[in-house]
């Protein structure tokens, strides 16, 4: 099987599922800008050039560039999405997602129960979020759980390349909206990926190592940073079950409760700030439905709970490593 | 060469391995190291594990550098006592470096590849010398070439042996218009005509022991042997709840649960060979494919075509292995075929539970009926 970078593999879910439906088109900052500037036909394809190659071969009827206004186009993109088109609309980081709050979650998650299932909704917001990138706090933020409280909303946040194609080719078949969440130092990683379309179902957690002693649920780039744990830690006779829920809404709690009903120990690993995160939201969960099952108390791997640093070097003290997912996991076994 | 060098060889973690990248020596040049013992860091795509010394001596040389992605049996390093100089050693360490260099540029490891014949893309796996009537093992329902990882290689020994994808399965096209054991049959000698095989012997497990079958009736002359693995076309019964289960299994649970029926021990039934399969079914078009092969020949909840009254005045020399304990297709069913082997303790899937046996069993019949 060919390996695919990340990037490779939304740009081939993108252009796999815009030759099978008409209706699918694209919107975004730059996804068609820089087309026609000297000795280029092709657009720049995003900030990161995840688009690039869908402009020559799908024009500017699908492939719309957008003002830098995030509320107007992304109350477009669900407008057109009310009226019959699939579209995706990519909004460069999520960080700048408050600007059209209304338009995602009074508006996009409302009309199927408002308008008694009658309308449907099927808009993907691409969008970008991580720390890792020298960035800053405005644009690293994990902003996930925000999305995953509203009902009517699904959250999904590959992992890896084969991850994020098919869970882009299931969210774009997907009547409800859906925030695609991408990391941005996955992008550069490659993985076995298939050459024709698959889809990976909403709601079902993947298991990327399994052990009995620790049961590890991780998000994200935090699946690799949680890996890289569980295989330190089986040198050292610890055997950990690594857990990725794929999406957060809906989120497949039956896996993690079954695996820590075998284990007795949770560690939930999350890049995102520690209040009201995906961590607290598992941990409660756990506490509340396996709560006989643990052995020790839960333990959350987190940042701190400040903005996401500038510095490099804070930046990169502020990310979980697997240092201490080790340590977590130490914790829960001592 | 000197028996007292001792070379190491990059390991072979689980089946999909091809090649694994040197993270870190846990050792150092000159240390004496016990069999057993940690001495190499090793990552692969799936996982990052610790190598253990498969011998005992004094590590000489570390021939791969950390941060070196080598493929599965090149060489590490090399273990030798005292009595063996370093030019000697220097002299192996080549030799050695230079003979797989040239074994890998000679004979790349086989890979499957596609090729069209009339009507559709089959992925197919060729193995083995050029010359000799060629075996073709076709998989049952739900499975793919490499249900024969542990019988192609052994099996090429004697001939080309070429491991095929029926439509609808593994990397085949996913396209299925009509889906019965006749169409399957069709299918797989359009097959074997886009691939330039005449004549050949033909093994078959479960579903494609069927489509085997089929052919031998249809082409008699160019059918050398036929094989049948726990076969289905010998008697109406199937374990429905299996195929059911197997087609509306989209998640890990339900479909480790179903496939564990194929073994008799359940540990067979790893994580990979789960995801795999969750992995395939996910490609489009593929739940659509089982599900009309699957109405076609398992019609009504029993098997639609039975060869069993034609077995007598078949041409080709027909042989059945199947796993006593098979829970998909009851094993009385080989009672049909004269020439049977009943293995006691396995199931569905005896080619894999007891792959040294069946693969002599296939040689052996194989290599009769070109006599």
């Amino acid at each position: 099987m060919a390996k695919k970078s990340f990037r490779q593999a939304i740009n081939e879910a993108l252009a796999q599922e815009m030759r099978r439906d008409p209706r699918v088109i694209l919107m975004g900052e730059d996804v068609a800008g820089g087309q026609g500037a000297p000795g280029e036909d092709d657009a720049w394809g995003g900030p990161l050039g995840v688009t690039k190659g869908l402009m020559p071969e799908f024009g500017r009827e699908r492939i719309l560039d957008t003002p830098i206004t995030e509320s107007g186009f992304i109350g477009a993109a669900i407008g057109a999405a009310a009226t019959g088109l699939r579209p995706v609309a990519e909004l460069m980081f999520v960080d700048f997602m408050g600007v059209c709050f209304d338009q995602i979650f009074n508006q996009a998650a409302k009309f199927r129960y408002m308008f008694g299932g009658k309308a449907v909704t099927p808009v993907v917001i691409r969008t970008m979020f991580g720390a890792g990138f020298r960035a800053a706090s405005q644009h690293s933020q994990c902003l996930y759980p925000i999305f995953t409280h509203i009902p009517g909303l699904k959250v999904a946040i590959p992992s890896s390349a084969y991850e994020a194609k098919g869970l882009l080719i299931q969210a774009i078949r997907d009547d409800d909206p859906v925030i695609f969440f991408e990391h941005k130092m996955l992008y550069d990683d490659t993985d076995d990926v298939p050459d024709e379309p698959y889809t990976i179902p909403f709601g079902e957690a993947n298991l990327t190592r399994e052990g009995g002693d620790v049961t590890i649920v991780a998000l994200g780039r935090m699946v690799k940073v949680a890996n890289e744990a569980a295989d330190a830690l089986a040198r050292q006779r610890v055997a950990c079950t690594v857990i990725d829920p794929r999406t957060t809404s809906p989120m497949d709690f039956d896996t993690i409760l079954e695996s820590v009903e075998e284990t007795g120990r949770l560690v939930v690993v999350d890049e995102a700030h520690p209040r009201c995160n995906m961590a607290a939201d598992i941990s409660a969960r756990v506490a509340q439905d396996a709560f006989k099952a643990l052995k020790a108390p839960i333990r959350m791997v987190t940042p701190p709970h400040v903005p996401v640093p500038f510095s490099p070097a804070l930046e990169d003290a502020y990310i979980p490593s697997a240092a201490r997912v080790i340590e977590a996991v130490r914790a829960v076994t001592a | 060469m000197s028996d007292a060098i001792k070379p190491i060889g990059m390991p072979k973690w689980g089946l999909a391995m091809t090649e694994g990248k040197v993270n870190a020596w846990l050792v150092e040049e000159g240390a004496t190291i016990t069999e057993g013992d940690e001495i190499l860091e090793i990552e692969t795509s799936k996982i990052t594990n610790v190598f253990e010394s498969p011998v005992t001596g004094t590590l000489r040389r570390k021939v791969a550098s950390e941060g070196e992605t080598l493929p599965v049996g090149a060489l590490l390093g090399v273990v030798a006592d005292a009595s063996v100089s370093d030019a000697e050693l220097d002299a192996f360490v080549e030799q050695t470096r230079q003979a797989q260099a040239e074994a890998a540029a000679e004979a790349p490891p086989p890979e499957p590849v596609l090729t069209e014949a009339e009507g559709w893309t089959v992925r197919n796996l060729r193995m083995g010398p050029e010359e000799g009537v060629p075996l073709v093992l076709i998989h049952g329902f739900g499975g793919d070439l490499l249900s024969w990882q542990f019988n192609q290689p052994d099996l090429a020994a004697d001939r080309p042996v070429v491991a095929l994808d029926l439509p609808g399965h593994g990397g085949s096209s996913k396209s299925v218009t009509g889906g019965d054991v006749a169409w399957l049959a069709a299918q797989v000698r359009s097959a074997l005509a886009a691939l330039g095989i005449g004549r050949a012997h033909l093994a078959g497990q479960s579903l494609g022991g069927a489509v085997a079958l089929q052919m031998a009736l249809d082409e008699p002359d160019r059918i050398a042997s036929v094989s049948l693995v726990c076969p289905s076309g010998l008697g109406r019964e199937i374990n429905m709840d299996y195929i059911g289960g197997f087609i509306a299994a989209d998640r890990r649970r339900e479909m480790k649960a179903t496939v564990e029926a194929l073994f008799v021990d359940p540990a067979f039934v790893s994580r990979d060979m789960v995801d795999d399969l969750l992995k395939y079914k996910r490609l489009d078009g593929v739940l659509a494919a089982l599900r009309t092969i699957a109405d076609a020949v398992f019609a009504g909840g029993q098997q639609a075509q039975v060869f069993t009254d034609r077995l007598a005045t078949m041409k080709p020399p027909v042989q059945v292995i199947w796993g006593e304990a098979d829970r998909i297709i009851p094993a009385a069913h080989a009672q049909a075929v004269p020439t049977r082997h009943v293995l006691p303790g396995t199931g569905h899937m005896v080619h894999i539970e007891r792959p040294a046996e069946v693969n002599r069993l296939i040689a052996e019949f194989a290599a009769a009926a070109d006599r």
